[in-house]
C-alpha cells in the first residue's frame, strides 16, 4: 500500500513539521516506505532529509504549472497522485496549509479527514484507528477512521521526526497535475521573508504575564527580566482580549505554542486553553498571589507573593549576579 | 454586502477538563457556553466590514436549541438576522455540519440577495476539524482560504473581491481573489466589542430562523474521549514573596537557563 506525505519545502529545505508527518506516514504503510509530494522547483527537494526520515520515493509538482502555494490546485494535486498510484492513505502536517489542502482533499473526494492525529493502526478493515487532538491536545479523541484514500493530519507537536536506520535512495518522480481553472483562484500572491527577532514560538525563556499583571502599564518588569534571560514576554489570553498587548503576544490555543527551556508564568491562573499553549514548555515556574491557583498543578516550582514584589527582586537579583560575576 | 457568519456553541472551560461517565462528551453541567473564539472574531470582523461598505451581517448556527444563546451573543454585537441549523443535541461531524450551511447558503440565495462572503472561524475550540469552510466552499464552488488575520474587502473590475493575509513560517502570506468566497479567520484579526446595551435588548427581541437539517453518520466515528496522562505533578512552593528569590535563582540555575 502506498502512502502519501505532502512534505512543505522551500529553499531553506523541509518544515520541521512535514519531516515529522513523514516519520508518521513511515509508521502506517505497514514497513513500506511512504512517497512524499513536493511543490516547487527540482532543486527544493531535501532528498537527504526526506530519505532520511522514510521516504524512498518523492512526486514532484514542478512550478512551471503551479507557481505559488494554491491550496485547491495542491489539493487536486493529491488526489491526482492519490489516484495513480492507489494509495491507501494521504498525510499531511497539521499546519495552515497542511489542514487546508487535506480539508480540500476531503471535500473533492467525498472522504472523512482527521485532523491533529498523534497515531494511527490499521484496523484489519481497510480503515485506521486513530487518536487525536481535540481542544489543542488538551483532550484525546480515540476514533475510526474510514476512506480511501484515508485522510489525516498529523499533530507534529506531538510527533517526533524519526531518522530512519537504513535510508533508501530517494527516486524523484515528476508529476504534471490535471488542473481545473478555478483551482488557481486562491493563490499566495506574495509570501514575506522570514521576521527577524526573538520569536515567541523559538524562544528559549518566556516570562508570561496574565491577569495579575494588572494592567497595560504593568508589563516593564517583566519585559527588562525577559530581556535579562534572553527571552521573550507571553502573555493570556485574557491579556490580549483586553487590548493591554498585542494578540501575537498570546501564548494558549487560540494564540501561540511554545517550547521554551524556561516559562515563568507570573500572574496567571492557569486556563487550560492556555495550558494548551505551554504545555511544551521544559521547565515552569510560577509566581502567583495565590497557592491554590490551577497552574500550579502543572508546575515545578512556584513562588507564592505579588509579581509586583517578586519581579524586580528577581531583576535586582539577576543584576547583582552578573555585575559580580 | 451580504455576509454569513458561522459560529459554534462550545462549552467555557476553567482549570480543568472533566469528562461524563460515558467519556463521550465533557461534563458540562457546571460550565457555561459561548462562541468558540474564532468566530467571535468572525462576528466581529462581518459587522466592521458592514458598517464600512453597508448590508447586512446574518449569524448562522449548528447546534440544539440552547445554541440560541450563541445567537444572540452575536446579535448583540451586531449581527441583524439568526439562523439556527437546529439539532437534537448530538455531536455533528464536518461532513454533515458543512451539507447544512450549503442547504443555508442556498436558501438565502434563493429567498433573498445571497451570501456575498461566509466568514468562519479557523477552526472549532472543541472538535478542531479544519474542515467545515473548504467543504462548505467546495460544494459551493467559491473560493476559500484559512488562518487569516488580516482581511481587505476590494473593488474589482469584476465586482468585490479579497486581500486576506496571515502568518507562513515566521513570515506572512497574502492571498487576493473574488467574492463570493469562504474565508475562516483567526482570533487576533481584530479585538472583539463588548456588546452595548441596546444591543442586547435588541438580541434578546429579535427572531430566530430555525431549520432542521438532517444528520448524517460519517466515516471518522468518536469512540472514546480521555484526557492525557499529566507530566507534572503539583508545583513544590520556593517559598514567599521576595524572600524567595534566592531559591528561584537557584533553581533557574541548576537548569542552566541563566545568561
Amino acid at each position: 500500500m502506498t502512502v502519501l506525505c505532502l512534505a512543505e519545502t522551500d529553499a531553506d529545505g523541509a518544515a520541521d513539521a512535514s519531516l515529522r508527518a513523514l516519520s508518521f506516514a513511515t509508521g502506517l504503510a505497514g514497513g513500506a516506505p511512504p512517497a512524499a509530494v513536493v511543490f516547487g522547483p527540482a532543486d527544493h527537494v531535501p532528498r537527504d532529509a526526506l530519505a532520511a526520515h522514510g521516504a524512498a520515493a518523492a512526486y514532484l509538482i514542478e512550478p512551471g504549472q503551479l507557481a505559488g502555494y494554491a491550496p485547491q490546485a495542491w489539493a487536486r494535486a493529491l488526489a491526482g497522485l492519490a489516484a495513480h498510484t492507489g494509495a491507501g492513505a494521504v498525510v499531511a502536517a497539521a499546519t495552515d496549509r497542511g489542514n487546508e489542502v487535506m480539508a480540500y482533499l476531503g471535500a473533492l473526494t467525498g472522504q472523512p479527514m482527521a485532523a491533529n492525529c498523534v497515531s494511527a493502526e490499521p484496523d484489519g478493515d481497510g480503515g485506521y484507528q486513530v487518536v487525536r487532538h481535540r481542544w489543542a491536545g488538551l483532550l484525546l479523541e480515540d476514533a475510526s477512521l474510514a476512506g480511501s484514500p484515508a485522510l489525516m493530519t498529523v499533530a507534529t507537536e506531538a510527533v517526533p521526526a524519526v531518522a530512519v536506520a537504513e535510508p533508501s535512495t530517494l527516486a524523484v518522480h515528476p508529476y504534471a497535475p490535471d488542473l481545473d481553472a478555478d483551482d488557481l483562484r486562491v493563490r499566495a500572491t506574495e509570501t514575506a521573508g522570514h521576521s527577524s527577532g526573538a520569536s515567541l514560538a523559538t524562544a528559549r525563556v518566556v516570562v508570561g504575564g496574565g491577569r495579575g499583571v494588572g494592567g497595560p502599564d504593568g508589563f516593564a518588569p517583566l519585559e527588562e527580566l525577559a530581556g535579562l534571560l534572553g527571552g521573550v514576554v507571553g502573555v493570556s489570553r485574557v491579556v490580549t482580549s483586553e487590548g493591554w498587548r498585542p494578540h501575537r503576544q498570546q501564548v494558549g490555543q487560540t494564540g501561540t505554542k511554545i517550547t521554551p527551556e524556561l516559562y515563568l508564568a507570573c500572574g496567571i491562573s492557569g486556563a487550560i486553553q492556555h495550558m494548551a499553549g505551554c504545555a511544551g514548555a521544559k521547565h515552569i515556574v510560577v509566581v502567583n498571589t495565590d497557592p491554590g491557583a490551577p497552574i500550579l498543578a502543572h508546575a515545578d516550582y512556584a513562588v507564592v507573593g505579588d509579581l509586583g514584589e517578586v519581579i524586580p527582586a528577581v531583576v535586582a537579583a539577576l543584576k547583582a549576579r552578573s555585575a559580580g560575576g | 454586502m451580504e455576509i454569513g457568519v458561522c459560529v459554534k456553541r462550545v462549552p467555557m472551560v476553567g482549570g480543568k477538563i472533566v469528562l461524563t461517565a460515558d467519556a463521550q462528551e465533557l461534563d458540562t453541567r457546571m460550565s457555561g457556553f459561548t462562541i468558540s473564539p474564532h468566530e467571535e472574531c468572525a462576528v466581529e470582523e462581518a459587522v466592521q466590514i458592514t458598517e464600512r461598505l453597508g448590508g447586512t451581517v446574518s449569524v448562522i448556527t449548528l447546534g440544539p436549541e440552547a445554541a440560541a444563546d450563541q445567537l444572540r451573543e452575536a446579535l448583540a454585537l451586531g449581527a441583524k438576522r439568526a439562523v439556527l441549523l437546529e439539532t437534537d443535541g448530538r455531536e455533528w461531524g464536518p461532513i454533515a455540519t458543512a451539507a447544512a450551511i450549503v442547504a443555508e447558503v442556498r436558501r438565502h440565495a434563493a429567498d433573498g440577495p445571497g451570501y456575498d462572503l461566509l466568514l468562519c472561524g479557523n477552526e472549532a475550540a472543541d472538535t478542531g476539524d479544519y474542515q467545515v469552510g473548504f467543504r462548505v466552499a467546495c460544494a459551493l464552488g467559491w473560493p476559500c482560504v484559512t488562518g487569516i488575520k488580516n482581511l481587505e474587502i476590494t473593488e474589482t473590475e469584476t465586482g468585490a473581491g479579497a486581500r486576506a493575509r496571515r502568518e507562513y513560517r515566521g513570515g506572512e502570506e497574502t492571498f487576493e481573489f473574488g467574492l463570493p468566497a469562504v474565508i475562516c479567520v483567526k482570533e487576533g484579526i481584530n479585538l472583539p466589542r463588548y456588546p452595548s446595551l441596546p444591543g442586547r435588548l435588541r438580541a434578546k427581541r429579535a427572531e430566530i430562523e430555525r431549520y432542521e437539517p438532517q444528520w448524517q453518520q460519517e466515516g471518522l466515528r468518536k469512540r472514546s474521549l480521555r484526557v492525557p496522562a499529566a507530566e507534572r505533578k503539583q508545583a513544590t512552593v520556593l517559598g514567599t514573596g521576595a524572600d524567595a528569590v534566592p531559591a528561584l535563582i537557584g533553581v533557574l540555575e541548576e537548569w542552566g537557563v541563566l545568561p
